[in-house]
């Protein structure tokens, strides 16, 4: 009941603040084809597509309509899914699900966003309920500002702590030929210094103490896709496949003054269904890498305690000992992370195509554990603090 | 392949101007959903949610009803287009191994926005949208150019009106039961020729709710299932000059695969009624074209035999179809569920006899770009 | 005039205009009263689960935990204490009024005496060592009001 799921095939475009070289559907087809490429298959191999973006960024309705033309979608099936920060891993997953269900072999997956053809945190504001949240509002930031001072406030994290992830993430990206931001400023510096730089420059704008520019993802145009496949095929198309060990997601919330400001729960719930799916027990040790979405810094301390790495307030203590790094035992976000390229719709997707590339032994300058990744833990995250979990694994699950 | 039967339905009433927000029509919709199948939300596995940003006024518009829809520590996703490719996506999820049970929601609220800047959206802001066009005037190219193609004229159209208003009498849910006659239907307002008023289906408010299952998630339920035996899904083409208007070719495509997974060679001899996505007048005969039961260009033939009307062979819309009732997003699976009560024999005034294999189609796109049909059966 | 060359090519872009879509959201019969009694009346109320005894602001028909109907509204207080905040210093534009907020401002999640849930509002502060969590704060209603959620003109610090 149910088939093993393998991805065989990720693309991206390279992604930019404003990519004004092509318009939606040719980007969404930039991406497309080097997915194809990256499985050696053609469009025609494909048995149905899947696509997701989060409208008000472009201002289309029925995006899956008006870009049939570029996601290869013409007399094929096709639909779209979209939950807000979340799409891209929530059209992973509805990418699995087709091909698990036995009723499609070869399955599209489209992730994409034009962020600069839109006013993005108008966009974002209208996420949130009209009536009773947006009349006073603190905006896009607003909710991870508050989380941030929250965690600060429940144990001894500094400012440092979540400059030490920025710098991590930014550091990564410099390995990332398709990633947005490239501060290569980075480079001639001790990470220790590069900390104490971005915690005191006048020019690091302060948004909502603690989370100043450099604490944030920027906003960017870009797409991904990715190939499912099903376990009859997969290992004929691709030799060394990423398989999907287990996927879940928790959205449990409706408004933000519902959240837990504690705890990640979602995050935590989700993540300790797909352990549990696994058979993973100490997550620390047994997972090799993972791409998380942290849409913020002070994200990769806490959140790395919600999946449960570490105990509570130890987040930064695993970052400063340098466990997060490329060469440490858990090294998180490779690929740079949503803090060096956020297309929303594209930036769940990003996290689980760096995941399976891990996995494939195809990161080329961002590889991992010398191309030997046993389990990759990707994550997707967005409105009012969804959480998304896939696993990906070297091995056909039993 | 396994199989997967829908267990539960639930329906709003469809109208204007309803006063429930969303997540109130969700609850209502997923809580009669849940009582039909003689359940609770304890017995659902995962949720399909269905809901369109552009249409609710604010992006991530599922967030609104994740409580209303059941949400809590449970898998959650949503679809946005049409309820019935909803549908066919809990199906998938409920064959995946992860889950036994399914519960997909729609809503919408025509209501509260301008539905001709909403549909506008959905065209090309580079090339076509500064023109003004919207679902109502591109329909209206399309009836012209099936018109041209089939000799159809406006006459033949509001047989559907007429057909589908009467039948709506029957049905409780829908928003225009109404006797009209055809030359009603000539004299309504022009508001884009050819299509009148009395061509075009309203703005509703309203949501729908099925439970689906697999065998084993069955057993959790009290009702007799109604087995999805066929589904298909296919998208033509997006710019309206790419493709035939008038040659439905992607839902001949996706018919012909619910058909062949149903094992049906002769859809109108061996289906007994047929619920399809009448958003316009015209739209019903070119359904009939591209599901088979009639030949290219034989749309307004069949429905002038009367084969299609409540007393026929193939009774056609006896809800009333999305002409008497139209909360976009919903009417596909509310078009899902009406076939499902037909073949359960719960369809009340609008049952047809001995109903046992139903189709079921939803459109998403402009002038029915894509398409869901779903063959249902006992 | 540029040159055109192979390498240089102009890239053009539409622009939406004064592109718009009013809404007229429903606010729902639970809403209603909420905003009614603080129109009227300068008052909160909430709404208690039966099963759970949770107590939501602003109220909704459905506890999402226990996914039963709730009826039984609950008085709440005015004043509360700060759960979660933040001192705004990044001004945005909302899409649908053109407001733009003066920055800087505090925003905080107030979780008001009876209730469980937190309410997200402005605070009339922006001093770092007095917005911070566990401070009590109380509602300041405008002079005249309309029944939204702007008739709460903003929380003050209660010293």
């Amino acid at each position: 009941m149910g088939k093993r799921v393998a991805i065989v095939g990720f693309g991206q475009t390279y992604q930019r603040s404003s990519r004004k070289d092509v318009n939606g559907p040719e980007l969404i087809n930039e991406a497309v084809r080097a997915a194809l490429e990256d499985a050696g298959l053609t469009i025609k191999d494909i048995d149905a597509i899947v696509i997701g973006n989060m409208d008000h960024f472009e201002g289309v309705n029925y995006v899956d309509s008006w870009s049939v033309e570029g996601s290869g979608g013409v007399m094929k099936p096709i639909f779209k899914l979209t939950t807000g920060g979340t799409t891209g891993s929530t059209v992973a997953m509805a990418g699995y699900y087709h091909v698990a269900s036995g009723m499609f072999d070869r399955v599209l997956v489209i992730g994409w966003e034009k962020n600069s053809e839109s006013d993005t945190t108008g966009a974002i504001v209208t996420a949130f309920n009209p009536v009773w949240e947006r009349p006073r509002f603190g905006g896009a930031i607003a909710g991870l500002a508050v989380e941030a001072s929250k965690y600060m406030h429940n144990y001894k994290v500094t400012e440092r702590d979540g400059a030490r992830v920025a710098v991590r993430e930014r550091l990564h990206a410099l390995n990332n030929p398709y990633t947005h931001l490239h501060q290569e400023w980075m480079k001639s510096m001790e990470i220790e210094q590069i900390v104490d730089l971005l915690i005191t420059s006048e020019e690091n704008q302060m948004l909502a103490y603690p989370l100043r520019m450099s604490d944030m993802c920027p906003r960017t145009d870009g797409a991904a896709a990715a190939i499912f496949a099903s376990e009859d095929i997969a290992e004929k198309i691709a030799p060394k496949p990423a398989w999907v060990v287990s996927t879940h997601n928790r959205h449990n919330y409706a408004l933000l003054g519902d959240i837990d400001w504690d705890s990640n729960d979602t995050l935590e719930s989700a993540s300790k269904a797909v352990f549990k799916d696994a058979g993973i027990k100490e997550p620390f040790k047994e997972i090799d890498v993972c791409e998380l979405y942290l849409p913020y810094s002070y994200a990769g301390l806490k959140w790395m305690e919600s999946i449960g790495f570490c105990g509570p307030g130890e987040g930064p203590k695993l970052v400063w000992d340098g466990h997060t790094d490329m060469d440490g035992e858990l090294p998180v976000n490779p690929s740079g992370g949503v803090m060096s390229s956020n297309p929303i719709g594209a930036t769940g997707l990003l996290r689980v195509g760096e995941g399976a590339l891990q996995v494939m032994g195809k990161a080329g300058d961002r590889q991992v554990k010398g191309g030997d990744v046993k389990y990759a833990f990707t994550t997707g995250f967005g409105g009012c603090n969804w959480a998304d979990v896939m696993l990906l694994g070297k091995k056909k699950p039993s | 392949m396994e199989k997967i039967a829908i267990v539960g339905v639930g329906q709003t009433t469809y109208e204007r101007n309803k006063i429930e927000t969303f997540d109130e029509l969700v609850f209502e919709a997923a809580t009669k959903a849940l009582k039909d199948a003689g359940g609770e939300i304890g017995d659902i596995d995962n949720i399909v949610t269905v809901s369109n940003d552009f249409w609710d006024g604010r992006t991530i518009s599922s967030m609104a009803i994740q409580d209303a829809a059941g949400s809590w520590g449970k898998d959650i996703s949503t679809v946005e287009g049409d309820g019935s490719f909803g549908a066919l996506y809990g199906m998938m999820r409920a064959l995946s191994g992860s889950f036994d049970t399914t519960l997909v929601v729609s809503h919408m609220k025509g209501s509260e926005s301008i539905m001709n800047l909403i549909t506008n959206a959905m065209f090309d802001p580079l090339y076509q949208r500064s023109l003004g066009i919207d679902a109502t005037s591109s329909a209206a190219l399309q009836a012209r150019s099936y018109m041209e193609m089939s000799g159809a004229t406006e006459e033949d159209f509001a047989l559907v009106s007429v057909k589908n208003h009467k039948n709506a009498k029957n049905n409780p849910h829908a928003q225009l039961p109404m006797d009209v006659t055809v030359d009603d239907v000539m004299k309504s307002k022009k508001l884009a020729d050819p299509l009148k008023v009395l061509d075009c289906s309203p703005i509703s408010d309203g949501a729908a709710a099925v439970v689906l299952a697999n065998e084993k998630g069955l057993k959790k339920f009290k009702k007799d299932p109604v087995w999805i035996k066929g589904v298909g899904h296919t998208s033509d083409s997006y710019t309206l000059g790419y493709r035939d208007l008038a040659r439905p070719r992607a839902l001949e495509a996706a018919s012909q695969k619910a058909f062949k997974m149903a094992g049906i060679k002769d859809p109108l001899k061996e289906l007994d009624v047929c619920e399809l996505y009448d958003a316009y007048s015209y739209m019903e005969l070119m359904w009939y074209e591209g599901i088979g039961i009639t030949k290219e260009g034989k749309g307004a033939e069949l429905i002038k035999s009367g084969e299609t009307g409540m007393d026929g062979s193939l009774p056609v819309n006896p809800s009333g179809g999305v002409i008497s009732a139209h909360p976009v997003l919903v009417a596909g699976l509310t078009r899902l569920i009406e076939a499902t009560l037909q073949v359960r024999g719960e369809a009340d005034k609008r049952q047809i006899k001995g109903a046992k294999t139903a189709l079921a189609q939803g459109i998403n796109g402009p002038c029915g770009q894509a398409h869901c049909i779903f063959i249902v059966g006992t | 005039m540029t040159q055109k060359s192979e390498q240089q090519q102009e890239l053009l872009t539409v622009n939406s205009g004064e592109a718009f879509q009013p809404f007229e959201w429903s606010v729902g019969k639970y809403g209603s009263k909420f905003l009614a009694e603080i129109r009227d009346n300068q008052k909160f109320i909430g709404i208690k689960c039966p099963k759970c005894g949770r107590v939501y602001v602003p109220p909704r028909k459905v506890c999402g935990r226990c996914y039963v109907e709730m009826d039984e509204f609950v008085p709440v207080s005015t004043e509360g204490e700060i759960g979660v905040c933040a001192i705004i210093q990044f001004g945005f534009i909302d899409p649908s009024t053109g407001h733009q907020e003066p920055v800087p401002y505090g925003y905080a999640f107030i979780k008001l005496d009876g209730a469980d849930t937190f309410l997200p509002y402005y605070i009339d502060s922006t001093d770092p060592e007095k917005v911070k969590v566990g401070a009590r704060v109380k509602a300041v209603f405008e002079e005249k009001r309309t029944g939204t959620m702007l008739d709460i003109k903003h929380f003050v610090l209660l010293d």
